[in-house]
């Protein structure tokens, strides 16, 4: 009698949680907390509020609706603005096909582009820089990452071939950006016209690409067991780690000119590329020696057992050891360098930030509206570094950074 | 025999350019000779534009009147001074923003990491809102919010906002009335210092007592009295008040008196406190997580207060975790700070910046500014990292 009774009452399903017990576990659980939630809620209820009120009615968003173009490739030649289409539709062709290739994050990477794409084509708004012409662009983007699936789907398309692809078309699109002096259907555009996103876009790209390998050669140039590279590449290291990024992009702004041959010029852009690339090399370079300490030495031991060269070891080894375990830190670096790029700002360089300050200076209205300008310019800046962080995640997932090792 | 034969045989039939210590040797000389040369490429350019355009690369000109002004200097400065005393303008400007900007980052940091812990699940989010928007925009963006659109926004002087203080917030800054010493203030000062120092002398010796009698003998309470007395012996020593109140007035156009900041130093103080705070505070958060939950109910299980849990339990194991991070971010602050060009504070980089243009030596001028952030830099992670070893385990 008595054990049928315990039977039943272990079989009574649990009770759900149920909101009102969510309320009282997370926001009443004690005198304390209850007093806390019965302060903030009014003072949050308040803020949401009034920010939303101000988003809808108070705030004038023209500054920020009214040049689209400006804030994308600033002030680039409006007639040559095809160029800039073209640049950008080859990446997102590659993107399309690595994502056939390889699926998995670019996935959604392409998916997300895609969308963002679509909504611009079909946006119920009438905008004299959102003609047809834009909307038909916008909308064969779609279609382009579309039919790089497919063409990345291709059997006998090898991996190799979508990373030459990859080597090429960076190059290909910077060359129609530039373009060649004394042409007619490319004539040369300089970067003191370019601007804007694409600006931000092309520094940090630019600066990841080129900062890594550098960095992954200072971490074994630190390590190294050759006293000279080891020392040079402490100090490069060091000193580039002890300044603000900003006395290294004066430097390459103003002084490294005096140290070239007086006939050489390198452009603006490239001086503050290299500046960004430098300095992130020397924080790159320390997450990557951090990565390389935390391999064991018995791998080291045993890829030399089974006969790898020191050269195999590193590449097939340690490095990818190494890297796998410093992958937060190493995306956490592309991120700040993201952010970082805003300070060519001060180097007089118009980037996504820059263009924002010029068009306020532009109008004397607008100095009125510098609020919607500058949150906007932040939320622009939130989401990529948020969307940065989010792969940065995935990908930790994927590789299994926490659980194995 | 023969083995020791063969590997004799062996050794002199590899060729020097596959022995390794000769490769080795080799390696060390070229990248010498390519770094050294570049170097000596670049200083024989340097010379060759120096002399075509008749630069200098002493320091000479330092001594030079400086003719520009910097508002509201920390120490003594005017435009008919030199620029090396503008330079030191601009250090003390630096380490000013830095110390109150690692001072209010800790502080704030460490509340939100709090916060971010804590159960009322509306605080945590609150905390985490905050943590997740500060970290992922560019610091420049928020510096320009802060300063663009509230501190540059600020009212007329005729048309001060007064808070209880009084304090007076206009567009030329914020002025605080600040007690300070008077002439005759010597024994309270003197007596302060004493209180001080026996203090510390006396906390020491009772808490070691403690550690080897074991007995109870109050020795934060005792040190904590001393400090607070000996001030007050120090204010009855005094003829008259050691204090007195520097109050701001409107004189004409402007405050007179009173602890003065401007706006640009506001600017860039909240601006770089409210953003190092977001990874100081995810800094505080894993080192407290850190700490096994098993050490934290070992603790009230014999007995200990929640405070005492807190102080003699999580923030010792948690500090070894938090110091490394701590310090770069620290390190981070300070070299941020010279982001004050944008907002138009006049430290280290931004004096420097100015006397380019005025004085025209850009080499040496960089040179000294990159030297200076240099040695704050290192001084810092030294000092720091001593405390550091300090407070980690020590190893067997």
């Amino acid at each position: 009698m008595a054990a049928t009774e315990v039977v039943q009452e272990t079989k009574r399903p649990p009770q759900p949680p149920g909101l009102l017990k969510w309320i009282r576990d997370n926001l009443f659980s004690s005198w304390g907390n209850t007093l806390l939630t019965i302060v903030l809620l009014p003072i949050t209820v308040f803020i949401l509020f009034s920010s939303i009120r101000w988003m809808f009615v108070g705030a004038d968003w023209r500054v920020v609706t009214q040049f689209p173009l400006l804030y994308t490739v600033g002030q680039y030649p409006r007639d040559e603005i095809w160029r800039v289409g073209i640049g950008l539709s080859l990446i997102i062709f590659m993107l399309g096909a690595s994502w056939g290739k390889w699926g998995g994050l670019l996935r959604s990477i392409s998916i997300a582009f895609s969308i963002v794409f679509g909504v611009f084509a079909l946006l119920p708004v009438q905008h004299p820089e959102l003609d047809l012409g834009m909307r038909l662009y916008l909308g064969a983007n779609v279609l382009l990452i579309l039919v790089g699936y497919w063409i990345g789907r291709i059997q006998y398309l090898k991996g190799g071939h979508i990373v030459i692809g990859w080597s090429i078309t960076p190059i290909l699109a910077i060359l129609f950006l530039s373009g060649f002096e004394n042409s007619s259907t490319l004539p040369a555009v300089g970067t003191t016209l370019w601007g804007g996103l694409l600006v931000t876009f092309l520094l940090a790209a630019g600066g990841i690409v080129l900062s890594f390998p550098i960095g992954i050669a200072l971490a074994l140039g630190r390590r190294s067991s050759l006293p000279v590279v080891s020392a040079f590449s402490t100090i490069f290291i060091e000193a580039i780690r002890g300044v603000p990024l900003i006395t290294i992009l004066f430097m390459f702004s103003i002084i490294l000119a005096l140290f070239l041959p007086s006939e050489s010029r390198i452009d603006r852009l490239v001086r503050s590329l290299m500046a960004v690339t430098f300095f992130s090399a020397a924080y790159s370079a320390e997450n990557v020696r951090g990565g390389l300490q935390a391999v064991p030495h018995g791998q080291i031991e045993a890829a030399k057992a089974v006969g790898m060269s020191n050269f195999q070891t590193m590449l097939f080894i340690t490095m990818p050891q190494a890297l796998r375990a410093v992958l937060p830190a190493i995306v956490g670096q592309f991120i700040s360098l993201f952010k970082d790029t805003t300070l060519v700002v001060i180097v007089g360089i118009n980037d996504f930030l820059g263009i924002g300050r010029s068009i306020i200076n532009s109008d004397p209205e607008f100095m009125q509206l510098q609020v919607e300008v500058y949150l906007f310019i932040a939320v622009v800046y939130w989401i990529f570094c948020y969307l940065m962080s989010l792969a940065s995640r995935r990908l930790e997932a994927a590789m299994g950074v926490s659980s194995r090792l | 025999m023969t083995t020791n034969q063969s590997s004799i045989q062996h050794k002199s039939d590899i060729p020097f350019y596959r022995d390794e210590r000769v490769l080795q040797i080799i390696a060390q000389v070229v990248s010498a000779v390519l770094i050294i040369g570049a170097v000596i490429w670049a200083i024989m350019n340097f010379l060759k534009a120096a002399e075509a355009r008749g630069m200098t690369l002493t320091l000479g000109f330092l001594k030079e009147a400086a003719g520009f002004p910097i508002s509201n200097p920390p120490i003594d400065y005017d435009p008919s001074m030199s620029f090396g005393r503008a330079f030191l303008v601009g250090l003390v400007n630096t380490l000013r923003v830095s110390v109150f900007g690692v001072i209010g980052a800790t502080i704030l940091g460490t509340l939100l990491a709090l916060a971010r812990l804590s159960t009322n699940w509306l605080l945590s989010r609150i905390a985490l809102a905050y943590i997740e928007f500060h970290r992922n925009i560019p610091l420049l963006v928020l510096l320009f919010i802060w300063y663009f659109t509230v501190f540059a926004k600020l009212p007329k002087v005729q048309e001060s906002i007064a808070w209880p203080g009084p304090v007076y917030v206009n567009l030329r800054g914020f002025y605080i009335t600040w007690p300070r010493l008077t002439e005759t203030s010597q024994p309270f000062v003197i007596s302060i210092g004493i209180g001080i120092l026996l203090a510390i002398i006396v906390y020491v010796i009772l808490r070691r007592r403690r550690e080897i009698a074991g007995k109870e003998t109050h020795y934060s309470r005792i040190s904590l009295g001393i400090v607070m007395i000996f001030p007050l012996i120090g204010w009855f020593l005094c003829t008259g008040s050691p204090l007195w109140l520097d109050v701001p007035i409107l004189e004409g156009f402007n405050f007179r008196g009173g602890l003065r900041f401007t706006p640009e130093f506001a600017a860039l103080f909240v601006g770089l406190t409210m953003y190092t705070a977001a990874f100081i505070a995810e800094v505080v958060r894993a080192g407290i997580q850190a700490v096994d939950r098993g050490q934290v109910e070992a603790a009230r299980a014999v007995g200990l207060s929640t405070g005492q849990v807190l102080s003699l339990v999580v923030m010792p194991q948690a500090l070894r975790v938090i110091i490394p991070p701590m310090i770069s971010q620290y390190l981070n602050l300070t070299k941020n700070s010279s982001l004050a060009l944008a907002v138009g504070f006049q430290e280290v980089f931004s004096v420097g910046k100015i006397t380019i243009n005025q004085a025209g030596r850009a080499v040496p001028v960089f040179a000294l500014v990159m030297v200076t952030y240099l040695t704050m830099s290192l001084l810092t992670s030294f000092v720091l990292n001593l405390y550091n070893r300090r407070i980690q385990f020590v190893m067997r």
